[in-house]
């Protein structure tokens, strides 16, 4: 199949697997709460109510009050935006870096190779969310700087696998025809190779999206993430897990809201991933 | 074997100067007044002046770092702001904890990760298959900073069968271990699952059945053996980022490891042993991704000749 009808096909392959839908869909909300966050939010995020703090879901507040009597069904629609932003503003960084540092990695070979991969090789050497800890806790918390510290090191799964890519599109016969009939080396880049090498990068972007996630709120719960009294769901947890035995929605609810979120796009990435057919591709 | 260590250790030098670098780069070049930042601005200048001069941040950062290069030569990673203790010490007392408890969660992640990754490749496409691939998903996607507070929840605060944070005892150890090691136990399973299926179609395999042995026979004393090996290296790979795990499972649990270290550090403000705490365990990432290396090159030679 022509990587073109491939792509064309695409939506209909993963809509045959189920849970690759019902991720889709989950997706798609959490996407229009995020957006819609002004007009579903029953209540101000920051209003605060210190008689009624930590009450208990009711008709009034359905998820129930924080500390501060806080609406928690607002906070979590306005952390959802927060969440959407982490997550595809690091996403589209990483992307745009890797694609550029892999290309040229992958395309010039050499000492280019070399000095980028090696690069690449140190971040690696910092595992989990290490790095993105070191940057905020020198920089201080604020949604930019979480950006900063999750950019810093995500990009490097996309350049590695984006040169990986190159070099095997680089050895097919249609790049080597191009090159022969004298494809200046840019549109040769980005006309032949860069198409057909972009698959895996779409699934692994959709992963990302759910690690980039779960790295925020995992920031914010060790008070490195967006700064107080920005709605975050990470901070929501580390404010509720002070209150576990008298409120303990204030860390299950922000808490499932996380993990549905990211099972949603696992199972989307999987889906996209068996549908694309490129398991062997990925890391 | 040697030749491979070689060209393992040649390529690992440069990482392992790239991490120092970075860490060295991170602390030296904040942006502001690094003392201020330290101090806060209500300091003095006096005192701002004597920081910066105990911190040698008189002098160019070049000097800085080679200053920097050779204390890391002789083992000294600085002095804590806070304890006026070496950080290296600091950092070595904590070490038994945070390696009990990676341990404890290794143990837990295999525990969970073997039977399930067996059972689910025995029996593909069942219903048995199919929750643990779902139980698999809902272990990948549970972050630890909610997992740790749910079974706080469950079995300290409702169940009373655990403490809920604290360190001395066996009970102290299994909330901290099941919440760093149940992601741990996801990827595994699935790495195990996936792996023992590609066994299983393999020709030797079929033989084994030929001659006689039933097919779970065949499978347990032939292909789990060859199955295991991309699990090892996983494991290994994974030892990094349990590390780096710690970091929020310590915190939640009051553990007096490397990770609650490192946060305690960051809210004091204490650089020199945020950096300490980030290099060692940068460092022991780089060391153990070497010892996965060289182990899998020895359970699989044909590794060394690629």
């Amino acid at each position: 199949m022509s990587e073109r009808a491939s792509w064309r096909t695409l939506p209909g392959r993963v809509a045959r697997n189920r849970a690759a839908v019902a991720g889709a869909a989950v997706v798609l909300l959490f996407l229009l709460v995020a957006v819609l966050a002004p007009w579903l939010a029953p209540y101000d995020p920051g209003a605060q109510a210190l008689d009624s703090g930590l009450s208990g879901p009711s008709w009034s507040h359905w998820l129930g009050q924080d500390r501060l009597g806080r609406d928690l069904l607002s906070r979590l629609v306005y952390g959802a935006r927060i969440s959407v932003a982490v997550g595809l503003g690091t996403v589209s960084l990483s992307l745009l870096i890797g694609l550029l540092v892999g290309s040229a990695s992958g395309f010039f070979g050499g000492k280019v190779d070399h000095v980028l991969m090696r690069l690449a090789d140190v971040l690696l050497a910092f595992p989990g969310i290490l790095l993105a800890i070191a940057i905020t806790s020198v920089l201080g918390p604020s949604l930019r700087n979480v950006l900063i510290a999750l950019c810093a090191l995500g990009w490097v799964g996309y350049a590695r696998l984006i040169r990986g890519q190159i070099l095997k599109v680089k050895e097919m016969e249609f790049v080597q025809s191009a090159t022969a009939v004298g494809s200046p080396p840019v549109r040769l880049l980005l006309v032949h190779i860069l198409p057909n090498a972009i698959s895996p990068v779409i699934v692994e972007a959709t992963f990302g999206i759910a690690r980039a996630i779960v790295a925020e709120a995992g920031l914010s719960f060790l008070g490195l993430g967006v700064s107080p009294p920005t709605p975050s769901w990470g901070a929501m947890i580390n404010e509720g897990r002070h209150f576990l035995f008298v409120a303990p929605h204030l860390t299950t609810v922000p808490g499932l809201a996380i993990m549905i979120t990211v099972m949603a796009f696992n199972f989307l990435g999987d889906g996209i991933r068996d549908a694309m057919d490129v398991r062997e591709e990925i890391r | 074997m040697k030749r491979y260590l070689f060209s393992r250790l040649r390529h690992i030098v440069p990482v392992v100067f790239g991490v120092v670098t970075v860490v060295f780069l991170l602390i030296h070049l904040i942006p502001g007044d690094p003392v201020e930042i330290m101090l806060g601005e209500s300091a003095l200048a006096a005192q701002k002046e004597e920081l910066r001069r105990e911190l040698h941040l008189d002098r160019p950062v070049a000097i800085q770092y080679g200053e920097f290069l050779l204390g890391l030569a002789k083992g000294d990673l600085g002095t804590s702001f806070r304890s006026r203790e070496p950080v290296l010490r600091e950092i070595l007392r904590r070490v038994p904890a945070t390696f009990l408890l990676s341990a404890a969660s290794i143990l837990v992640a295999l525990l969970i990760a073997v039977p399930l990754g067996i059972l689910s490749a025995l029996r593909q496409h069942s219903l048995f298959d199919h929750l643990s691939g779902f139980l698999a998903m809902l272990g990948l996607s549970m972050p630890n900073f909610w997992l740790g507070p749910l079974l706080i929840l469950i079995f300290s605060l409702g169940l009373g069968l655990f403490p809920v944070s604290g360190y001395g005892t066996a009970g102290h150890l299994v909330l901290p271990a099941v919440t760093m090691g149940t992601g741990m136990a996801a990827i595994l399973m699935r790495m195990l699952r996936s792996s023992l299926l590609e066994e299983i179609r393999q020709d030797y395999v079929r033989a084994a059945c030929a001659r006689g042995l039933s097919r779970r026979a065949a499978v347990v004393r032939h292909a789990l053996a060859n199955s295991l090996i991309p699990v090892l290296t996983v494991m290994g790979l994974q030892f990094g980022a349990l590390l780096s795990g710690s970091i929020i499972t310590e915190t939640i649990f009051s553990w007096p490891g490397i990770g609650r270290l490192t946060i305690q550090a960051i809210e004091a403000r204490d650089y020199p042993l945020v950096q300490g705490c980030i290099l060692f365990i940068a460092i022991c990432t780089v060391i153990v991704n070497l010892l996965t290396d060289l182990l899998y090159s020895r359970l699989d030679p044909r590794i060394r000749y690629e």
